[in-house]
């Protein structure tokens, strides 16, 4: 089976997402994979996917792909497809990668499984499983007779690969000019560069237990102990105390960390749509009784002005070790 | 400033999931449906900008079965114009292509300045439709609209991603999607659900709009089981009498036994 993956990448940096879906690509196809890698002065980044499984990558490099349009991008990923006739194109769940998808399919009169958690191939369809209805269930989907199969992977689930392996082929593509009608005319990155939640390994969240925003401080002091990602509920995001880009949940962003910390977190229904699927769940919440212990693996009952300070002492302990 | 809002009518996201009979789909007997939240966002954003403009329609549609219009009448008493709803009859699911080629159907019908959708519809959380809309009627896009400023024959759009802001600049017509954050919704009132009752909802079949039946209840995209997620295993509790030490069994149990720092 023929796979073609989509590679994001940002200021020249590619996402770790989409190596997660070449190497599913490769793992999944048998053999190496063709990616497409869009943008202006990228060319030298094509060499490195070899060891993550890419057979071929197709190069679009010019100075109308600096930032992102989902003429240029999609247009990209077409022309790949087009030369390469792949079986199935695999895209990452990524806010560029979710803008594109349906577009790419749509010109291909196709649709998409959305999400993924979970893909295998079946007599050489893909099948996947995704969560459905805010995570109180899950659908194992395909895409009937389609003639080309896309799917989009959630990021952070597939495990990134890499090998010693042979340099792929490159080829380039040239998309002639672009005029984009829709054009990112600037991108406004948090002064911080912080990591954002829906890439973290790991992330501390915290909700109206905090008391008030001036209590951050508690939860940033575990959160960089840890290494981790801050995230947010609902309620402290509509209180003002956060911003929206740290919500996690049903309206905010769907995560699937290894590690999530929940301090002071009822662990609402909304909010476990966001994070249900977190390999490890850990709640610090005074009431025994909150939902979010439902669904953790540890769990700590107690006042998380008492709990959280020894827990970023203790991890900042055994990180010395 | 013409506008139509594509309004997904699903599932509230409190009601409790049963697995209906076919093991497919859900049991739908105590489910009480609701109007998508991020449509609710793009409706009013539709609104508001119909109102500083003090002039143009706002057309709202779904595709669905009957109840669907129980969803467009409670959009049309928030302050919608019209709305148009398409009958999916026996397909009890549509891929997001099929519905997308429906609405897109149902947009050519009009002449709109912005195509509204919700960046996803709370179910089936695909974030597709819009984008495919689009796609179909050769339009821009802006996904994740977290702030919308209306020029004149174009608009500037803030769009969420990871960990920053893209501002979009496009030119109109253009589809876009509504992302929490854009601006609050309004209540119905009293008056506006009574006007409602006398507003008009058209009604058009798929295969009126050129889209067979057939080939839409054989979405290529297809839910083949449904199932509960597996449940998580028991929570460990660790007894807090003393903080420090329950900080500390926890890390060892995150490093020894989770392996995860
Ligand atoms: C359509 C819709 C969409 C929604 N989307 C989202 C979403 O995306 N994300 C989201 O998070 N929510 C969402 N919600 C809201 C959700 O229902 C909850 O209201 C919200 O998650 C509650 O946030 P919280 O847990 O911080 O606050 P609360 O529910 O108030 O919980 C605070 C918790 O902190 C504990 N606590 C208080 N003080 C301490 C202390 N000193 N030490 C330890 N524990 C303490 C309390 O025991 C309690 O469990 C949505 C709701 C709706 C209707
Ligand atoms: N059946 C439908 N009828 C009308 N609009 C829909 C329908 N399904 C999805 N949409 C629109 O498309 C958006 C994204 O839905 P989805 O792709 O299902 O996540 C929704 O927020 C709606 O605006």
């Amino acid at each position: 089976m023929k796979f073609l993956v989509f590679i994001e990448q940002r200021e020249g940096k590619i996402r770790k997402a989409s190596l997660e879906a070449l190497s599913l690509a490769s793992k999944l196809g048998g053999a190496p994979a063709a990616a497409v890698l869009p943008g202006k002065g990228v060319a030298a980044l094509a060499s490195g996917l070899g060891k993550h499984g890419a057979g071929v990558v197709y190069v679009a490099d010019q100075d109308d792909l600096a930032l992102y349009s989902a003429k240029g991008y999609v247009g990209a990923l077409d022309a790949a497809a087009k030369k390469e006739s792949p079986d199935a194109v695999l895209i990452a769940a990524t806010s560029m990668g979710k803008d594109i998808a349906p577009r790419f399919a749509a010109r291909n009169g196709v649709s998409v499984l959305a999400d993924v958690m979970e893909l295998r191939v079946e007599n050489g369809r893909l099948v996947g499983w995704r969560p459905v209805y805010s995570g109180k269930a899950r659908a194992e989907v395909d895409c009937g007779n389609a003639p080309l199969q896309v799917a989009t992977t959630r990021p952070n689930v597939f495990p990134a690969q890499s090998s010693d392996a042979a340099e792929p082929r490159v080829e380039s593509l040239d998309l002639g000019a672009i005029a984009p009608r829709a054009r990112v005319v600037k991108v406004e990155t948090s002064a911080s560069k912080e990591l954002d939640v829906s890439e973290a390994d790991i992330i501390v969240s915290g909700g109206r237990g905090i008391k008030g925003p001036e209590n951050w401080t508690l939860i940033r002091d575990l959160q960089e102990a840890l290494g981790a990602a801050l995230g947010a509920s609902r309620a402290v995001v509509d209180a003002g105390w956060i911003d929206h880009q740290y919500q996690v949940g049903q309206t905010g962003k769907v995560v699937s960390p290894t590690l999530y910390v929940a301090c002071g977190i009822s662990g609402a229904i909304q909010h476990l749509a966001g994070m249900g699927t977190s390999k490890v769940i850990v709640a610090l919440n005074k009431d025994p009784e909150a939902p979010i212990f439902k669904v953790a693996t540890y769990g700590i009952v107690g006042d998380i002005f008492q709990i959280v300070p020894e827990v970023a002492k203790a991890v900042r302990e055994a990180k010395k070790e | 400033m013409n506008s139509f809002v594509a309004i997904a009518y699903v599932p509230d996201t409190e009601t409790r999931i049963k697995i209906g009979a076919d093991g497919k789909s859900i049991d739908e007997s105590d489910v009480k449906w609701i109007v998508s939240p991020y449509d609710e966002y793009a409706l009013e954003e539709a609104l508001r900008i119909k109102e500083a403009k003090g002039a143009g329609t706002v057309r709202v549609a779904a595709v669905g079965p009957e109840r669907a219009k129980t969803g467009l009448r409670e959009c049309l008493a928030r302050g919608a114009d019209d709305a148009v709803w398409i009958d999916s009859g026996d397909s009890r699911y549509l891929d997001a292509l099929a519905t997308a080629r429906a609405l897109a159907a149902a947009a050519r019908e009009g002449s709109y300045d912005f195509l509204w959708f919700g960046q996803k519809g709370v179910g089936y959380d695909e974030s597709l439709v819009g984008p495919m809309v689009a796609e179909l009627l050769d339009l821009p896009h802006v996904g994740n609209v977290i702030k919308l400023e209306v020029g004149e024959g174009k608009i500037t759009a803030h769009r969420e991603i990871e960990g920053a802001h893209e501002i979009v600049e496009s030119t109109l017509p253009v589809a876009l999607t509504a992302q929490k954050g854009l601006n609050e919704p309004r209540y119905a009132s009293l008056k506006g659900i009574m006007g409602a009752k006398k507003k008009t909802i058209a009604e058009k079949k798929l295969a009126e709009m050129g889209i067979p039946e057939a080939a839409a209840a054989g979405a290529m995209v297809r839910w083949r089981k449904l199932e509960l997620p597996p449940p998580r295993q028991a929570c460990k509790l660790i007894p807090a009498d003393d903080p420090a030490a329950a900080a500390k069994e926890l890390v060892r149990l995150l490093r020894e036994e989770a392996k995860v720092i």
